[in-house]
């Protein structure tokens, strides 16, 4: 599905020079279920963003579906972002100005969904994740965890191939945590969606098919 | 797609409030003074009543005597010698009138005092001048010929001091206590058009100075109407002849010997000009009008650049919306057409707020008595242009940052855009 070759990603500021992963060489295949660990800054949201082509490595290949990206146009990516992919961010990152609900049909606005679909579409999402009650309300008005909620709705809501994850439990109660894995789990078994999913959690990512571990921006796993 | 544009938009607008409203104030509120300022000035320059023939005419308000050789003048508008004895001998103008500058005086009507302004005009002044006459008629040659002592009033002084829209004609009114038979009510125009405008006319031979003094610089501007706009250059030449073979007064004051003089027959706009730069202001009329149209573009300018400054904080600040919509699936195609339709609702809204303004203060203005007989009324050219500048330097500042920040990686958009 998603093949990392080489991957290395610098930050560069003006002082310093980061090395945020080192050669990093990955492949997700189609249908599992991926887990990234590793300690705090060792790249692993990094290595999210790279894949989610949310950010451009400084070196190495990817490619999605055997096609390198380097030859994809901006309409293409926007499209298998769009239809393919649907993002977790580690700080949600909602749009303050819009209501739950309208943040949830975010992913479907760049499709050709009416506006009643992706309304009852949203509604669905937002019931899986416990928030049906909470349409109207603007981020601002949320909790952590329902943001985290509501993030995982938008994810979801478009029924994309791949799910990438950056600690969506991070922000949320066990019992709350372990009912969006099980979520993620069905659709992973059910609808054969495949999932990478960053956590710290080691019993989440037992729940997984395979682990990768990062330290230091390097692979040890 | 559009509708969801149009959906956001809306959702946006209606969310920020504080900025629409700092927005739609930039905007409207500068193209409500922009259309303000223009409708007095279009009501300054262009021909309105009566003046309604004012691009045929000529006006010399000015003449001059320069001692060049001690750097002295003597200016200031011309005498009824002049006029009789050389004005008048030009041949093509159609017709020659003129009319005192306007003063105003204290007036008597059935023992009140009133302060009025007057003007003493000759015959043809009536015919040059397009005055309704709401009763009576104007003073011809032959009352000047008969010495008549008679007046022209305005509506207002009738409405003020006889009552409104009573019959006055035949009626007396007392001026610098001398009494005058009323013989026409015209209606009155704005005090802004100084050469026609006053409250009550007279003949010129019923003044108490004496108007026949052998002098050049007088009280009277003299109108000078062609047949033909296309016949002004030539007046204007035959003028400057006339002027060309003036013999020199010899005053006894012997530290004023003129060997000079100037005087121009200008259009209403070139003696306006005039007056401002001390020269032939027909000669300088290209040139200001581009100053002018300059200063109009600069001026309609000023909302566009209201517009790009917001703009440009407004999309810097929503980088991190713009990151959430790409990572979403949104192109760089869509996101710059949804800050470009933004933009133009947003001017829109503006437009459509400045234009109510506009017409509320220009309402005002006209009917408040402020300037009794105002009638300004909105250029639409000049309106339309500058909501087309402001739309499309709203489109401009609006696609250029949202371009710029759509082609960032979507990871350094959510981070802000730095
Ligand atoms: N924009 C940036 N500029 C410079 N350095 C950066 C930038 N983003 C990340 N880094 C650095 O890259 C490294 C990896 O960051 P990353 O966010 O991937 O870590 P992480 O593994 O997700 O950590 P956490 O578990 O705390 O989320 C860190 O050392 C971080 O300081
Ligand atoms: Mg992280």
């Amino acid at each position: 599905m998603i093949r990392l070759k080489n991957i290395e990603k610098v930050y560069r500021t003006s002082t310093i020079e980061t090395l945020a992963l080192n050669s990093i060489s990955l492949e997700v295949a189609k249908g599992e279920f991926l887990s990234i660990m590793g300690p705090s800054g060792c790249g692993k949201s990094t290595l999210l963003n790279i894949m989610g082509l949310l950010d451009e490595p400084s070196k190495g290949d990817i490619s999605v579906g055997g096609e390198s990206i380097r030859d994809f146009s901006d309409k293409k990516i926007a499209r298998f972002r769009n239809q393919k992919l649907g993002f977790i961010f580690q700080s949600y990152h909602l749009i303050n100005d819009l209501p739950v609900l309208d943040n949830v049909e975010l992913p479907l606005l760049y499709r050709n969904v009416s506006g009643d679909e992706r309304t009852r579409l949203a509604t669905e999402a937002l019931q899986k994740v416990g928030l049906g009650n909470r349409m109207k309300h603007y981020p601002s008005q949320l909790s952590g965890g329902q943001k985290q909620r509501v993030a995982i709705a938008r994810a979801i809501v478009g029924n994309p191939e791949i799910i990438l994850a950056d600690e969506p439990t991070g922000n949320l109660d066990s019992a709350m945590g372990n009912e969006i894995m099980e979520i993620l789990i069905n659709l992973n078994k059910q609808e054969g969606t495949t999932i990478v999913m960053v956590t710290h959690d080691e019993n989440m990512a037992k729940k997984t098919s395979r682990l990768v571990r990062l330290f230091d921006g390097s692979q040890v796993l | 797609m559009f509708k969801n544009y149009l959906k956001i938009t809306f959702a946006v607008l209606k969310r920020r409030k504080f900025f629409t409203f700092i927005s739609l104030f930039g905007i409207s509120f500068t193209l409500m003074i922009l259309v303000v300022l223009t409708a007095f000035v279009n009501h300054l320059v262009s021909p309105g009543y009566p003046e309604t023939k004012r691009d045929r005419c000529l006006y010399i308000d000015k003449f001059e005597q320069i001692d060049t050789l001690k750097n002295s003048r003597r200016s200031g508008p011309v005498s009824f010698h002049y006029i009789k004895n050389y004005v008048s001998r030009l041949t093509s103008p159609e017709r020659i009138g003129f009319s005192s500058f306007t003063n105003s005086v204290n007036a008597y009507v059935k023992q009140t005092k009133v302060n009025l302004f007057y003007k003493y005009t000759d015959a043809n002044f009536w015919k040059i001048a397009d005055f309704e006459f709401l009763e009576g008629k104007p003073f011809t040659e032959q009352n000047i010929a008969n010495n008549d002592f008679v007046i022209v009033i305005n509506d207002f002084t009738r409405d003020k001091y006889f009552g409104k829209g009573v019959s006055v004609v035949g009626k007396n009114i007392e001026i610098d206590n001398v009494n005058y038979r009323i013989i026409g009510v015209v209606r009155g125009c704005p005090i802004t058009r100084t050469y026609v405008s006053s409250d009550v006319y007279m003949p010129y031979n019923t003044s108490k100075k004496d108007y026949m003094r052998k002098e050049l610089a007088g009280e009277y501007i003299v109108l000078l109407l062609a047949k033909d706009a296309g016949d002004l250059p030539e007046i204007k030449a035959e003028y400057q002849s006339l002027i060309a073979k003036l013999p020199f007064r010899n005053y006894s004051d012997k530290w004023f010997k003129p060997n000079k003089i100037h005087s121009t027959a200008d259009t209403f706009i070139g003696s306006f000009l005039s007056q401002l730069t001390h020269s032939d202001g027909d000669a300088k009329k290209h040139y200001v009008y581009l100053i002018l149209i300059g200063f109009a573009l600069l001026f309609m300018s000023l909302p566009a650049i209201n517009l790009i400054n917001v703009n440009i904080s407004r999309i810097m600040e929503r980088a991190s919306e713009i990151g959430i919509r790409k990572a979403f699936g949104a192109s760089s195609r869509t996101l710059t057409y949804q800050f470009v339709i933004e933009n133009v609702i947003l001017t829109l809204i503006g437009g459509v707020i400045a234009l109510l303004l506009s017409f509320g203060v220009i309402y005002y203005i006209n009917n408040s008595g402020m300037i009794p007989y105002a009638d300004l009324t909105i250029n639409w050219k000049v309106f339309l242009t500058a909501v087309i500048i402001s739309l499309l330097f709203g489109l401009l500042s609006g696609v250029y940052p949202a371009w710029r920040m759509s082609k960032l990686q979507v990871v350094q958009a959510l981070k802000g855009g730095e």
